[in-house]
């Protein structure tokens, strides 16, 4: 059995200092050896464990007899954002986590597969020529990030015409303020979105609905035959500890908005700043905290620390993120919990962190993090709290009649609101969860959408 | 693209524009505000919307840092790359009959659609307005037809009273009874009025500013600590209820960028005010 190729990266000490993109990318020689690998079963698991079902075996045998168009065209019809999802999807615990070959050796590298397919088609100009039959109906969609995309794409496919609202100045919601420049070039991400221009879709930017335009005026004024929202989770939780407004202490999403989206670490040619000083401290185990701890060190942080307080195995963060932290100097302080953020001058130097340790397992599985008796300081210049999002409350604020659960979720029947016509998808209806997972969301509402307006 | 149709030089360095944002101008109310981005690679600020027509919105801007400066710059028939809006919980207009309204610096532009609403509610406004001189005070004009009285000070005394807007505070609720006040201008300013309200049981709402970025509650940049609890200005704000504010958490969260506006202005070519 040949092994699994390793897509090559720069070199940890030159890459945490620059924000250039850390994997390379396969060439075509590794990405035919690679593609051989694919045992082309007849009862795939891969695509069950795919959320958007994308046929992995067949695109792969389009690889291997040199069809890269054709493979791109198989992974389009069910993902519009093959180099995005290629990029940061958590393969291990979906397709490659349900490859037969992870039994007994590696498991082929579908996510790699499909970043060489999305970036080649990108290179060469190719995209996929799509007739759509116009009718004359329209659907609004709210938010440009993975599940207003999603939703975008498929909309369109079906001949409606779609016009994508985002809030922001620039599209691709997470996708442009969350994720880092060095694991998502934001090139890559707007080629994508070009792509779904080219398909006829409609993109209006400075405008948040609930606020700009409410929901109520998108159907009554602009006569949407139906709306989607994918607005996100874009509600920082806070620890809710003594200290958190101290000056030196950010949450993920400003910190990651600042560099990512308002370019501050090209700080002043772009006039943003951010100010990261000596030692950061990064509360929080997932992606978010990964991207923020290893921005914090690109920006010149001497030391950065990763604290969580279950141990190394339960971070919930891509296994490939964990390891380019570590191999880029991150220090992980794990099985503690932050309990005070000391300053001085209205300014952080210092945090309290109670000593946990691990018991019964909880719900997810994982062993409950308990508090014990011990307590430690640890010395920083800043925090950045990277604990997790909840779904933005704007378009709750002003539609009253918008059902959401306790902690703001949109409630939904096979995608649809509590406001007939209006639908919902992604974050906002499940909390934060991963880019694939809400453009799976986003592509399900808009069939549920089509079936909706078919029966009107 | 948003276009500059009118700008006023309200003085050396305070600009008024009238930008074309049909978007933003339809929904707009009173104490609502815009995020300006001037260029392509500019910071996102907010502004408070002055006034707006179905078409147009007004806003008020002072040079004081980087942006502010860029955006002075900018003429009519020129355009702004981003505005976005109208955010924030517009001012709830209570149901009062006598106010006293303080505004100090530019705080009278986000004051004024306030004592205009009031005044159509039918409300009596008396107004104090603060100034560094004669120079800097603005929208004079606008205050004298909605407003029953108008005390000026200057720090100088070049026009009204010498000194602060405190002192005259002071003297006009020893001598009146209001039933609310409104104090909108430096943090310090309204930290100082809301301590001369107290003493006389007089509620004070205030319009908070600090530094934000999205302006939709995604960031948290602008978290205000009232009694313990954090707010957002964006969102939950910007006028808030002044009891329990933090006032001095604000006045240093404001600051904690001043090193790096320093070195913006240095790209102006110019030195540091």
């Amino acid at each position: 059995m040949i092994n699994r190729v390793r897509m090559p990266e720069l070199d940890p000490n030159i890459r945490n200092k620059s924000f250039d993109e850390v994997a390379l990318g396969f060439s075509i020689e590794q990405v035919k050896i690679e593609a051989s690998r694919c045992l082309n079963c007849v009862n795939p698991r891969c695509v069950k464990a795919c959320p958007v079902n994308i046929d992995i075996p067949k695109f792969i045998q389009q690889i291997l007899s040199d069809n890269f168009k054709d493979a791109y065209c198989t992974i389009y019809q069910d993902n519009i954002l093959p180099s995005v999802c290629g990029r940061v999807c958590p393969q291990e615990k979906q397709c490659e986590g349900a490859c037969v070959l992870g039994i007994k050796t590696e498991s082929v590298a579908i996510g790699s597969l499909e970043r060489f397919i999305g970036d080649y088609c990108l290179e060469n100009c190719f995209y996929k020529d799509e007739k759509i039959e116009n009718n004359n109906k329209a659907v609004a969609i709210v938010g440009s990030g993975p599940a207003g995309l999603a939703c975008a794409a498929q909309i369109r496919r079906y001949g409606y015409q779609t016009d994508v609202y985002e809030a922001l100045h620039e599209f691709g919601g997470v996708l442009k303020y969350g994720i880092p420049e060095f694991r998502l070039p934001k090139n890559i991400v707007d080629s994508e979105i070009d792509r779904l221009k080219k398909l006829g879709v409609n993109f209006y930017k400075n405008v948040i609905i609930g606020k700009t335009l409410t929901l109520d005026q998108l159907i009554k004024e602009y006569k949407y035959d139906s709306v989607f929202i994918g607005s996100g989770a874009g509600l920082p939780s806070s620890l809710g500890i003594k200290g958190e407004n101290l000056n030196g202490v950010y949450y993920a999403n400003e910190f990651l908005t600042r560099v990512n989206l308002m370019k501050a670490n090209s700080f002043p040619s772009y006039a943003t700043p951010v100010k990261i000083k000596d030692i950061v401290a990064v509360v929080g185990g997932g992606n978010v905290a990964m991207d923020a701890a290893r921005t914090a060190k690109r920006l010149g942080a001497k030391k950065v620390y990763i604290i969580y307080r279950r141990d190394i195995n339960s971070l919930p963060a891509r296994l490939e993120e964990i390891h380019h932290a570590i191999e880029e100097g991150i220090e992980f302080k794990l099985l503690l919990n932050p309990v005070e953020i000391i300053g001085h001058n209205y300014e952080i130097n210092k945090i309290k962190c109670q000593v946990m340790e691990l018991g019964e397992k909880d719900q997810t599985g994982r062993q409950k993090p308990i508090p014990t008796n011990s307590f430690v300081d640890i010395d920083v210049d800043n925090l950045i709290i990277a604990i997790g999002q909840s779904p933005n409350p704007i378009i709750k604020k002003s539609t009253p009649e918008l059902l959401c659960d306790n902690w703001g979720r949109i409630i939904v029947n096979d995608y649809q609101t509590s406001i007939p016509g209006v639908f919902a998808g992604g974050d906002i209806v499940t909390g934060a969860a991963t880019v694939i997972l809400a453009m799976g969301a986003g592509k399900s509402a808009a069939i549920h959408i089509n079936k909706f307006l078919r029966n009107a | 693209m948003y276009k500059i149709i009118e700008k006023i030089a309200l003085n050396d360095d305070v600009d008024l524009f009238v930008i074309e944002a049909p978007l933003v101008a339809k929904n707009t109310l009173a104490g609502n505000f815009v995020i300006v981005r001037v260029d392509k690679d500019g910071e996102r600020i907010p502004l408070t919307i002055v006034e707006n027509t179905d078409t147009s919105i007004t806003v008020i801007s002072q040079k004081v840092g980087f942006s502010t400066k860029m955006l002075s710059k900018k003429n009519i028939g020129e355009y702004i790359e981003d505005v976005v809006g109208p955010l924030g919980v517009p001012a709830e207009i209570k149901n009062v009959k006598k106010v006293i309204a303080v505004a100090g610096g530019v705080g009278a532009a986000p004051i004024y659609p306030q004592i205009k609403a009031y005044y159509k509610k039918g409300t009596e406004v008396d107004l104090i307005i603060g100034a560094s001189n004669k120079q800097h005070l603005i929208l004079l004009d606008k205050f004298q037809e909605v407003c029953k009285n108008i005390y000026i000070t200057t720090d100088d005394g070049s026009i009204g009273e010498k000194g602060f807007v405190t002192k005259v505070l002071q003297k006009k609720l020893e001598e009146n009874t209001y039933d609310l006040s409104i104090a909108i201008g430096p943090v310090i300013m309204m930290k100082n009025v809301v301590e001369i309200n107290k003493k006389f049981n007089l509620k004070t709402f205030v319009s908070l500013n600090p530094i934000m970025i999205d302006g939709t509650g995604m960031c948290g940049n602008c978290r205000v600590t009232i009694h313990n609890k954090t707010y957002f200005a964006c969102v939950d704000g910007p006028d808030f209820d002044s009891d329990g504010i933090d006032f001095n958490e604000l006045i240093q969260r404001q600051k904690y960028y001043h090193e790096e506006e320093h070195e913006c202005n240095l790209r102006l070519g110019e030195k540091d005010d």
